[in-house]
C-alpha cells in the first residue's frame, strides 16, 4: 500500500475528531454524551497512533493503541457505573446539577 | 486510486457522525452515530495496514463499549438535552474560540511536516503477537488485565442497588 | 479503469452474487427443511398442501409476507424501527462473505478462492460482525415502544454478548493449533484423517462452540427472547411483512454462518478424512456441503428435543459454566501446543 498522502490525511482527520471531541465535551451538558465525546477523542488520538506508527515503521504504535483501547473500556465501565449511581440520587443527567462541592 | 476513494469516503463519513454525536440533542442517536465514527475509523485503520487494530476496534469499541453505553441509555431512559441558559452559552462561544484555536496551532505543525508510510510495514497478527508479548511490553499487558479486573468490581460495586 | 482491476471487481460481484443468491435459496429450503423435520419429530406432517411435497411453502409463505401490509406503531421511532432489520440483515451477510466454501482450485488460468475475501484475520473479522449483530436485536427492541419488545430486546442482547465470550475462548484452542487466524489455514491444519479433526482433538471445545454458537442464534433452548410463549414473540413484535421477513432471514443466515464455522473450524471444513477418498475441487465441496447439513439437521433436531431455559438459567450457565470450561480448555491447549512446537 505505497500511497504517501494516507498518513497524512490520517493524521488530519485524527485532528479533526480529536478537535470535535473537545468541543463536545465542553459543550453538552448530558453527562453520558459527554463519556461519548471523550471516547471520540481517544479515537482520534488513537488514529495519530496507528499514522504515526505506519511512518515509523515501528509497532511500538499499534501495541500502544491496543493499551487505549483497554483502558478505554475498563474507563467506560466505571464512568457509566458512577453515572447510573448519579442518576439514582439525583434523578438527572444534567452536568450542571452536579455542582455540590462548588465555592 | 481505489485505496484514496475509499479513505476519502470513510473519513468523510467519520467526520460527519462525530459532529452529529457532538450536535444531536438525544443520547441514543448520538450513540449510534458513534458507532458510525466507530466502524468508519477501523476501516482508515485497516487502510493504514492494521488488520490488527481494525478488526479489534470493531470488537471492543463499537461492539462492546458502546453496547454498554446504550445499555445504561435505554435502562436510565435519557430523554432529549434541553438548550442551555445563558451562562453556557458564554462558556460555549469560549469552548468554540479555545477548539478553533487548537485546529489551526495543529494544523500549522502538521502543514510542516509530512511524514510518509515506512518501506517494510509489517503489522500482522504475529508481528504484533511478537512484540506485544516482548519482554518490553509483558508486564504493560499483564498489568492492564489487572487494570480490567478492577474495573469490573469497581463497576460492580458502584452500581449496585442499597439493599 | 485498468484492465487487472475491473476483472477482479467483476470477479469479486460474481462472486457475491452467486453467495447471496445461495443464501437465499438456502434460507428459503431451510424454512420447509425444519417444518418438514419438527413435523416428523412429532408425529405430525407439517405443510404438505403447497407442491409435492409441500417444497413451494417457502414460495406460498413469501408471496403471502409480501402482500401484508406494513405496519408500524404510531409511537415507535421511526428510523430505528426501519434501521433494525436492515443491521441485522447486513450483519448476518457480512460474516458469511469470509467463509470459504470449497478447497482453491484452478479455473481460467488462475487460482480461485471460493470465497468472497480472504482476510489475514478472517476469524476475528467474523467476530467483529457477531458483535455487531447485536445491535439489530437492540435497535428492534428500543424501537417498537412496546414492553415486550423491550424486555426481548433486552434479554436477547444480554444474551448474545453474554454468549459471545464463550464462543470466542473455544476458538482459541483451534486458532492456536493452527497457528492462523485465516480460516483456509485452520481448515488445512486438520487435513489428514478423521483423528485429527478438531471434533476429536479438541473436544471439549467443540462442546463449547456448539452450545455457545446455540445461544448465540438465539436457536432453542436458548430461544426465550423470541420465547412463542412468554413474550408474545420477543424483539420483533412489532414487525410484519417483509420487516418481518428480514428479521427471520437474519436468523436463518446467522445459523448458517455458525454451522459453516463449526465445520470449518471443527470438523475439517472440506477434507473427507478419509484417505484415499478425494478432497479437492467438486468432491471437497460436497463434503463441505454435507457436513454443513448434518450441522443444520442438529439444530433442528435440538429444536424438536429440548425444552427452553429460563433467563436465568441461561445466564448463569453462559457465565458461570460455559466461560470457566471455556478458560480452562484454552490453557490445556496452549500447554499442549507449547509442548509440542511444530
Amino acid at each position: 500500500m505505497e500511497n504517501p498522502a494516507f498518513v497524512h490525511h490520517a493524521l488530519v482527520l485524527s485532528l479533526v475528531l480529536f478537535a470535535l471531541g473537545t468541543l463536545g465535551v465542553f459543550l453538552r451538558r448530558n453527562v453520558i454524551t459527554v463519556l461519548m465525546c471523550v471516547e471520540l477523542m481517544l479515537n482520534g488520538v488513537n488514529l495519530a497512533f496507528i499514522a504515526f506508527s505506519r511512518a515509523a515503521g515501528t509497532l511500538d504504535g499499534q501495541v500502544l493503541v491496543f493499551f487505549v483501547m483497554v483502558v478505554a473500556a475498563a474507563e467506560a465501565a466505571v464512568g457509566l457505573a458512577i453515572v447510573i449511581a448519579l442518576h439514582r440520587h439525583r434523578d438527572t443527567l444534567d452536568i450542571d446539577a452536579f455542582n455540590v462541592m462548588k465555592g | 486510486m481505489m485505496d484514496a476513494a475509499v479513505f476519502y469516503a470513510f473519513a468523510a463519513l467519520a467526520v460527519l457522525s462525530a459532529l452529529v454525536v457532538i450536535a444531536q440533542r438525544n443520547p441514543f442517536y448520538s450513540a449510534f452515530a458513534l458507532i458510525v465514527t466507530l466502524c468508519s475509523l477501523s476501516v482508515i485503520f485497516a487502510l493504514l495496514g492494521s488488520p490488527f487494530i481494525a478488526v479489534l476496534q470493531v470488537i471492543v469499541y463499537a461492539g462492546a463499549i458502546m453496547v454498554l453505553f446504550l445499555f445504561v441509555i435505554m435502562l436510565l431512559n435519557v430523554r432529549r438535552e434541553d438548550a442551555g441558559k445563558g451562562g453556557a452559552r458564554t462558556m460555549g462561544g469560549i469552548a468554540t474560540g479555545l477548539v478553533v484555536l487548537l485546529v489551526l496551532e495543529a494544523g500549522t505543525v502538521l502543514l510542516r511536516l509530512q511524514p510518509g508510510p515506512a518501506p517494510g510495514f509489517d503489522a500482522s497478527t504475529r508481528k504484533m503477537a511478537q512484540v506485544l508479548f516482548s519482554p518490553q511490553f509483558l508486564y504493560v499487558f499483564e498489568a492492564t488485565s489487572i487494570l480490567i479486573l478492577a474495573a469490573l468490581v469497581g463497576a460492580v460495586a458502584l452500581a449496585k442497588k442499597e439493599p | 479503469m485498468s484492465g487487472p482491476l475491473l476483472e477482479e471487481l467483476i470477479i469479486v460481484f460474481l462472486k457475491v452474487a452467486l453467495v447471496i443468491g445461495a443464501l437465499l435459496g438456502l434460507f428459503a429450503l431451510m424454512t420447509w427443511i425444519e417444518r418438514r423435520a419438527l413435523a416428523f419429530m412429532q408425529f405430525r406432517l407439517g405443510p404438505n398442501r403447497t407442491g409435492p411435497i409441500g417444497i413451494l411453502q417457502p414460495i406460498a409463505d413469501g408471496i403471502k409476507l409480501f402482500f401484508k401490509e406494513e405496519v408500524m406503531p404510531a409511537a415507535a421511532n421511526k428510523w430505528a424501527f426501519l434501521a433494525a432489520p436492515v443491521v441485522a440483515v447486513t450483519t448476518a451477510l457480512l460474516a458469511i462473505a469470509v467463509v470459504p466454501y470449497g478447497p482453491p482450485f484452478t479455473a481460467f488460468g488462475r487460482q480461485l478462492q471460493l470465497q468472497v475475501a480472504d482476510l489475514e484475520v478472517g476469524l476475528l473479522f467474523i467476530f467483529a460482525v457477531n458483535a455487531l449483530g447485536v445491535y439489530g436485536t437492540v435497535l428492534a427492541g428500543w424501537a417498537a415502544n412496546n414492553k415486550y419488545a423491550l424486555l426481548g430486546g433486552l434479554r436477547s442482547s444480554a444474551q448474545m454478548f453474554s454468549y459471545e465470550l464463550a464462543l470466542g475462548l473455544s476458538w482459541v484452542g483451534v486458532i492456536m493449533r493452527a497457528g492462523s487466524f485465516r480460516i483456509g489455514d485452520i481448515v488445512e491444519s486438520q487435513a489428514g484423517s478423521v483423528l485429527s479433526w478438531n471434533v476429536v482433538v479438541q473436544f471439549p471445545a467443540f462442546l463449547v462452540y456448539f452450545v455457545a454458537a446455540t445461544a448465540e442464534v438465539a436457536r432453542i433452548p436458548f430461544d426465550l427472547p423470541e420465547g412463542e410463549t412468554e413474550l408474545v414473540a420477543g424483539f420483533h413484535t412489532e414487525y410484519s411483512s417483509m420487516r418481518f421477513a428480514l428479521m427471520q432471514m437474519a436468523e436463518y443466515i446467522n445459523m448458517i454462518t455458525v454451522s459453516v464455522l463449526a465445520t470449518h473450524l471443527f470438523l475439517g471444513g472440506w477434507h473427507s478424512g478419509i484417505p484415499g477418498v478425494p478432497s479437492s475441487g467438486l468432491y471437497g465441496f460436497t463434503w463441505f456441503g454435507l457436513k454443513v447439513g448434518f450441522i443444520l439437521f442438529v439444530f433442528i433436531w435440538l429444536r424438536g428435543t429440548l425444552p427452553r431455559f429460563r433467563y436465568d438459567q441461561l445466564m448463569h450457565f453462559g457465565w458461570k459454566v460455559l466461560i470457566p470450561v471455556a478458560a480452562v480448555w484454552t490453557f490445556v491447549a496452549a500447554a499442549v501446543v507449547t509442548l509440542n512446537p511444530r
